[in-house]
């Protein structure tokens, strides 16, 4: 041991640095953020839960070409489908194993229409496995909640699809 | 009758006025020690419950009471239950004596220092009991570590209070308080203030002591097999003792409750509020220290005991011995 730091070791130099240091980390600005009362910024292409978008006018979005459920890698959507009286097809029934589905976004890339999407929110937590089977009233209610964030993001993301 | 009545509800009294106070200063100083903990380290800390989080040590308290109590079948039922309220009664008792004012103490005995001294010592039954009831491994070792550290360093305690106590001529702790009226102990007696620190930390099982708890090897050390509020009161206990050593340094070192100078405006604090504010400033102390090092390894834990604070604190007794000597300042009077 050379003298400078028989010194150090001595006069605990570097214990007091490091006291002086945590002293002046303490008054710093905390860079945690106090979760569910703030929340972080999200990327607009966030795969998040799923919802399914209605026209402006009202009308759905989904022709039931089941492009999703085919491309699909959990085989987690169901859809059955019909002819409606004005001759459009629509889908009868647009179910999601939220529990299945891997959030990998290939629904919403396969979609010709933009109707089924992933959207921001991220805290759907249930109490239940029941809760996370979404049938199609879910989902397009998810899409009317949602529609404005969902409609600025796919915006943002356009340049790059 | 009546009068052994009377009696018995002032002792009663007295020990509530003591150990209620005690038991919530306990609770905001576990609170005090993870948000500086937090903070330092750039994280919020307890911030939820009550104003600033203040209330989530009872939050916690309330949480560990509602557990279910674990009791491992191969454990020593008796001594198992009994290892953490030996801890936390040990920890209580010790306030006892404690002056938190020249007339704020609960029982003024000559041999204030010795009794605290002795009851701290104890302190490490209720570890090793814990440890070795559980019948388990690791509780086991880390009850053997923390006896082996604790032992270590309660020498070099000791000499460092023969240090205090041959300036002041007396084991009475209100002597060694008013002794300190011209001098705090911590100027001349600087480097014995550094070790007595140092050892408290290690004494009370701190960072970067924490070896009878090391997690990555030990799980939980003495503690792993304890369960709900006997796991909280190993928990409590454990902080009363921090509390404990954080009013032993202030009292033979930092001048108890003397007013830092004794000039108009600053000695109209109370002499209680000055004792707390000492404790408060050790104790914030010890949770800077418990952010910003690594723990120890144990031989170097024994080596720095034995081979350096031991050492180094006989030196400096003989140093103050033949000082106090030379210059005839030996306390003679009130012994």
């Amino acid at each position: 041991m050379n003298i400078s730091r028989i010194f150090k070791t001595i006069f605990l130099v570097e214990f007091i640095q490091g006291l002086f240091m945590a002293i002046k980390e303490l008054f710093k600005k905390s860079k945690t953020i106090n979760y569910p009362f703030e929340k972080g910024s999200i990327s607009p292409r966030m795969r998040g839960e799923h919802a399914l978008r209605r026209y402006p006018n009202g009308e759905e979005r989904c022709i039931a070409c089941k492009l999703c459920e085919a491309v699909c890698p959990a085989q987690a959507i169901t859809i059955e489908s019909t002819e409606r009286t004005d001759g459009s097809r629509k889908t009868t029934r647009y179910d999601i194993d939220m529990l299945k589905c891997i959030y990998c976004g290939l629904c919403q890339e396969s979609c010709p229409v933009d109707a089924i999407v992933q959207g921001p929110n991220f805290e759907f937590a249930t109490e239940t496995r029941e809760e996370l089977y979404y049938n199609k009233q879910k989902l397009l209610d998810n899409g009317d909640r949602w529609e404005a964030v969902l409609e600025k993001n796919l915006k943002l993301d356009k340049p790059y699809k | 009758m009546t009068e052994y009545l009377f009696i018995l509800g002032q002792e009663i009294y007295k020990i509530l006025f003591l150990l209620i106070p005690i038991l919530v200063s306990v609770a905001m100083i576990v609170w005090l020690d993870r948000r500086v903990w937090g903070l330092v380290q750039k994280r919020k800390g307890p911030n939820v419950v009550g104003p600033f989080g203040l209330l989530q040590t009872i939050a916690d308290a309330l949480k560990y009471i509602f557990k279910e109590i674990i009791i491992p079948a191969s454990a020593n039922k008796t001594v198992f239950i009994l290892a953490p309220i030996v801890t936390m009664t040990l920890a209580l008792v010790a306030w006892a004596v404690i002056p938190m004012s020249e007339k704020l103490i609960l029982s003024d005995i000559n041999v204030g220092i010795l009794y605290l001294f002795a009851v701290s010592s104890l302190g490490v039954y209720g570890i090793i009991m814990g440890g070795w009831a559980s019948n388990s491994k690791y509780p086991f070792l880390g009850a053997i570590r923390s006896a082996a550290q604790m032992v270590s360093y309660e020498v070099s305690i000791g000499i460092i209070i023969i240090n205090v106590l041959l300036c002041v001529g007396s084991l009475n702790l209100k002597d060694i308080v008013i002794a300190q009226k011209e001098l705090w102990y911590v100027v001349p007696l600087f480097p014995m203030f550094i070790i007595f620190f140092i050892s408290a930390l290690a004494e009370t099982n701190r960072p970067p002591f924490d070896l009878p708890e090391a997690e990555a090897e030990l799980v939980a050390g003495y503690q792993t097999e304890y369960s709900g509020m006997m796991y909280a009161m190993f928990w409590l206990g454990e902080y009363a003792n921090i509390l404990l050593m954080c009013a032993m340094g202030s009292i033979l070192f930092l001048g108890g409750w003397l007013p830092l100078i004794d000039i108009y405006p600053i000695n109209l604090i109370p002499a209680p509020l000055w004792m707390i504010l000492k404790i408060l400033f050790l104790f914030l102390l010890f949770a800077l220290v418990k952010a910003i090092v690594p723990r120890y390894r144990y031989d170097q834990l024994m080596r720095l005991g034995w081979k350096i604070f031991l050492p180094f604190s006989l030196v400096y007794l003989v140093l103050t011995a033949s000082f106090l000597f030379y210059f005839d300042k030996l306390p003679t009077g009130n012994i």
